[in-house]
């Protein structure tokens, strides 16, 4: 097939869903195999070791056999929606991707309102665990779900204050516009705070140990996802990890310069290593916490969030206001 | 007002310790043993099943029949088996079953044996398919050594 007939605008949008979704995987795969190698040389022991050498298929075999497991949908379950929740966790993941600077010239679409864009596609994912919760008919997804519901709600504000005081600074939410803005420097440095409550909501919005409560093994065998099996079951990792490069490239975005490192040759295009260098240092961080706390408290949870969270991060965000405001007129 | 500093102060600090503590232990080499491939030395303590001793003078067990470890056995999983053989003195020993499926590896046989003839192995791989592969003959493994 001559596929020059093809408008170039539909060729574009199929090689990026492509190149999206592998992705997707990948990530999931580095990050599933990270997480595992790291949790063992935490405890002293080697992590995967059997499958490739030192374990490096691990996570593909893993893969294979998921693909190969039957579905099974609980008799009792709400079927359309059980069978939706994993679709309605997976598919927003891919349109996240759009709005990502990954370098200069490396972004699908440059909207004005990309931060906010961003925000909202992430917090589908808890509709799909609520979704996911409630149609198993099964009291451990459903508190699962409930947990999820609550803590996500509770985060988000705290997240969303301390990104708001970079916001104003940059004045703008176009996520190129703020990598942009932070010429001089990082808004980790002047904005050290917000970094700190944000990527602690953020560990929060992902469900991340020690904030894992809606999927915590001990009290809810595994929480929403209880009774999913097979793909159904992978798709909500490959979110659950997806999310985690989220939180991790708005962070990176917001207070680490986004793709700015040392020059590159193609720099327009080869700031992309610096970018996915500083993803996946902070996701070496997520995993390092993880591996380190207990999980917390629901009580814990939320009152960190009212009590410490929060007014830090409105007080925060009033000093950058005031401080806003006064450096032109000082200076 | 000052707990609320002081929980907040206390409580980062004692989360910064547990990252460092992690990060260290994740330096530490590995200590795992990649069990079937690796094994690790045995303490010479270690009681596997009894084994007649190899007495390096004559090539040979040191058993004189004596029947005292079949008598003493609390699990009654000895049968010691002599016969006067000419040119022998006291009995020679015909052979040395133990049932190792009963035997609760108390050590008794191997204190009350008069002339020190018998010792635990350092053998602790054993599985098998049916129970008669644990009832050993002693005087043939010691013949196959
Ligand atoms: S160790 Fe104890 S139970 Fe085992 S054969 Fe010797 S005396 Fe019997
Ligand atoms: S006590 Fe020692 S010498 Fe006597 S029969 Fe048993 S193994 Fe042989």
């Amino acid at each position: 097939m001559d596929i020059s007939i093809l408008p170039p605008e539909l060729i574009r949008i199929v090689i990026s869903a492509v190149i999206i979704i592998a992705f997707v995987f990948l990530n999931a795969m580095v990050l599933g195999y990270a997480e595992r190698k790291l949790a063992g040389y935490i405890m002293r022991r080697p992590g995967p070791m059997e499958v490739g050498p030192q374990g490096i298929l691990q996570l593909m075999i893993d893969g294979v056999k998921l693909i190969g497991k039957q579905l099974i949908v609980p008799k009792e379950s709400g079927h359309a929606l059980f069978r939706i929740a994993p679709l309605l966790a997976f598919i927003p993941v891919g349109l996240a991707f759009v709005v990502i600077p990954f370098s200069d010239k490396l972004q699908a679409r440059d909207l004005d309102v990309g931060l906010v864009f961003m925000l909202a596609i992430m917090s589908v994912n808890v509709v799909a665990v609520l979704v996911a919760g409630w149609s198993s008919n099964n009291k451990y997804s459903l508190f699962g779900a409930i947990r999820s519901v609550a803590q996500n709600v509770a985060y988000e504000i705290p997240m969303l204050l301390s990104l708001l005081s970079v916001v104003l600074m940059a004045n703008t939410l176009s996520l190129k516009g703020i990598v942009l803005a932070q010429h001089p420097v990082w808004y980790v440095v002047c904005q050290p705070l917000a970094f700190i409550i944000y990527f602690v909501a953020g560990l929060a919005e992902t469900n991340r140990a020690p904030f894992d409560l809606p999927e915590a093994e001990s009290e809810l065998t595994a929480g929403f996802h209880t009774e999913y099996s097979g793909m159904s079951f992978s798709l909500f990792i490959l979110a659950e990890y997806t999310n985690m490069f989220f939180v991790c490239s708005i962070a990176v975005v917001l207070f680490l310069g986004g793709w700015s490192g040392i020059p590159l040759p193609f720099y327009a295009y080869s700031g992309g290593i610096w970018f996915l260098l500083k993803v996946y240092a902070l996701l070496f961080v997520m995993i390092w916490v993880r591996w380190t706390y207990p999980r917390v408290r629901f009580d814990q949870l939320l009152n960190f969030c009212w009590k410490y969270l929060i007014p830090f991060s409105l007080v925060n965000l009033m000093l950058t206001a005031i401080l806003v405001k006064l450096w032109p007129v000082v200076f | 007002m000052n707990e609320y500093f002081s929980d907040l102060f206390s409580g980062a600090k004692s989360l910064l310790v547990g990252l460092s503590v992690t990060i260290r232990e994740m330096f530490k080499p590995v200590v795992t043993v990649q069990y079937p491939r690796e094994k690790l030395e045995i303490t010479p303590n270690f009681r596997g099943h009894t084994e007649l001793v190899k007495d390096p003078e004559t090539g040979t067990h040191k058993c004189i029949s004596c029947m005292m470890c079949q008598k003493e056995c609390p699990s009654d999983c000895i049968r010691v088996k002599g016969e006067k053989r000419e040119g022998v003195k006291g009995l020679a020993l015909v052979s040395y079953s133990l049932d190792f499926t009963k035997c609760s590896l108390c050590g008794t046989c191997v204190e009350v044996c008069p002339t020190a003839a018998l010792e635990y192995s350092q053998e602790y791989e054993l599985a098998g398919y049916s129970s008669d592969e644990f009832r050993f003959d002693l005087l043939k493994r010691l013949e196959e050594r």
